[in-house]
């Protein structure tokens, strides 16, 4: 029953993904592509250049294009993308009754704390788990890698105007 | 206005216009909410963020339900949901719907294969400029190191790292007595 499937999966990752965008990738990455195989590698890494391109968080956009991918109907995207935000509604409703408790607590502190520091490597391995056969085909697609690197981190490049760019370089190389 | 009414126009308009997901958001979820609505105190807003952040989920997903929640109670809460979310979702739907018809059409094809190294890069850059925000330190880094090994070369999941480390944060501020605190 694929949408149980899809129904408790955007559960999951709504559930355990945290650090936000870029790192919650790294856990619909794991369960899509990985485990599910529900879509490839590259349609991942273009769902996210579509993100980046079109309003909204990163975790909404992907749960709507792979629910309607891995289903063939809008059904499926209703569903993926009320599944991912179900466990945030029921956790800010439970702590915001009890705010003042949770704010103060030393325990819950130190757990975020752990959590906090592992979320860098969460990020990484997002991007290291992009890296395949697929999506870098050629030498020319580590040049690619280098270049939006310096241009994003060193001249603060605007993603968009990035993504724009690149598939300009990449139509006049491969195209 | 009807406070659902503005509540539903306010979150729609910031869900529609804010590119670039999550963190993009927040200037604006900001400007709108503790500037333009006066519906919460700048120190107030602030308090909301640092929580939203460190739970799970959708960012900017959870600081809507926040402020919805404040202002009008569950209700509220559902209404500032939905429209944070309904329009990336309907921009989403008709892409999934009429892109992957012409995804075979060769130029397209060329102009992706450009595309997503570059987008490899985009979730490269935050690494550095996260380690920083997130205090990560010459004695902690190892942390982070490992367990994008485990993630990205050895397809542990993800949520066994989170639970590693929670209950590693537990023990570490059980057995000190002291808990880092990166914020406040």
């Amino acid at each position: 029953m694929i949408y149980l499937q899809l129904f408790l999966t955007y559960i999951k990752i709504g559930l355990f993904g945290f650090g936000g965008g870029y790192a919650m990738l790294s856990f619909i990455q794991d369960e899509i592509v990985a485990k599910h195989q529900w879509i490839s590698v590259n349609d991942f890494t273009d769902i996210v250049a579509v993100s980046q391109m079109t309003p909204g968080p990163i975790g909404i956009n992907t749960a709507t294009y792979v629910g309607y991918t891995v289903t063939g109907s809008v059904w499926g995207s209703v569903v993926a993308t009320t599944a991912i935000c179900i466990p945030s509604l029921v956790l800010v409703l439970v702590i915001s009754y009890f705010y003042e408790k949770f704010r103060n607590n030393k325990t819950i502190a130190s757990i975020f704390s752990g959590i906090r520091t592992v979320v860098v490597g969460l990020i990484a391995a997002a991007a290291i788990s992009l890296i395949t056969p697929e999506t870098f085909i050629d030498y020319y697609s580590w040049i690619f890698f280098i270049v939006s690197f310096v241009l994003v981190r060193v001249f603060k490049l605007n993603p968009i105007l990035l993504i724009i760019i690149a598939g300009g370089a990449g139509w006049l190389l491969y195209g | 206005m009807n406070i659902y009414l503005d509540v539903f126009l306010t979150f729609s308009k910031i869900g529609a216009f804010t590119l670039g997901g999550g963190y993009a958001m927040l200037p604006l979820i900001e400007r709108e909410v503790v500037d333009n609505k006066h519906w919460l105190q700048k120190e107030e807003f602030l308090d909301v963020i640092a929580v939203a952040q460190s739970l799970p989920g959708v960012m900017a997903v959870n600081t809507s339900i926040f402020i919805g929640y404040r202002l009008k109670g569950v209700l509220g809460s559902i209404v500032s949901l939905l429209a944070t979310v309904l329009p990336s979702f309907v921009i989403i739907l008709l892409i999934a719907m009429y892109f992957t018809h012409f995804k075979d059409n060769a130029v397209v094809a060329a102009i992706f294969k450009g595309i997503r190294p570059a987008v490899v890069a985009l979730i490269a850059v935050p690494v550095f400029t996260t380690a920083k925000s997130a205090g990560i330190t010459w004695k902690t880094v190892v942390i982070p190191i490992i367990a994008a090994i485990l993630i990205g070369f050895l397809g542990v999941s993800p949520i066994w790292i989170v639970l590693a480390a929670g209950l590693g944060g537990f023990l570490y501020g059980k057995f000190t007595g002291n808990t880092k605190q990166t914020e406040k």
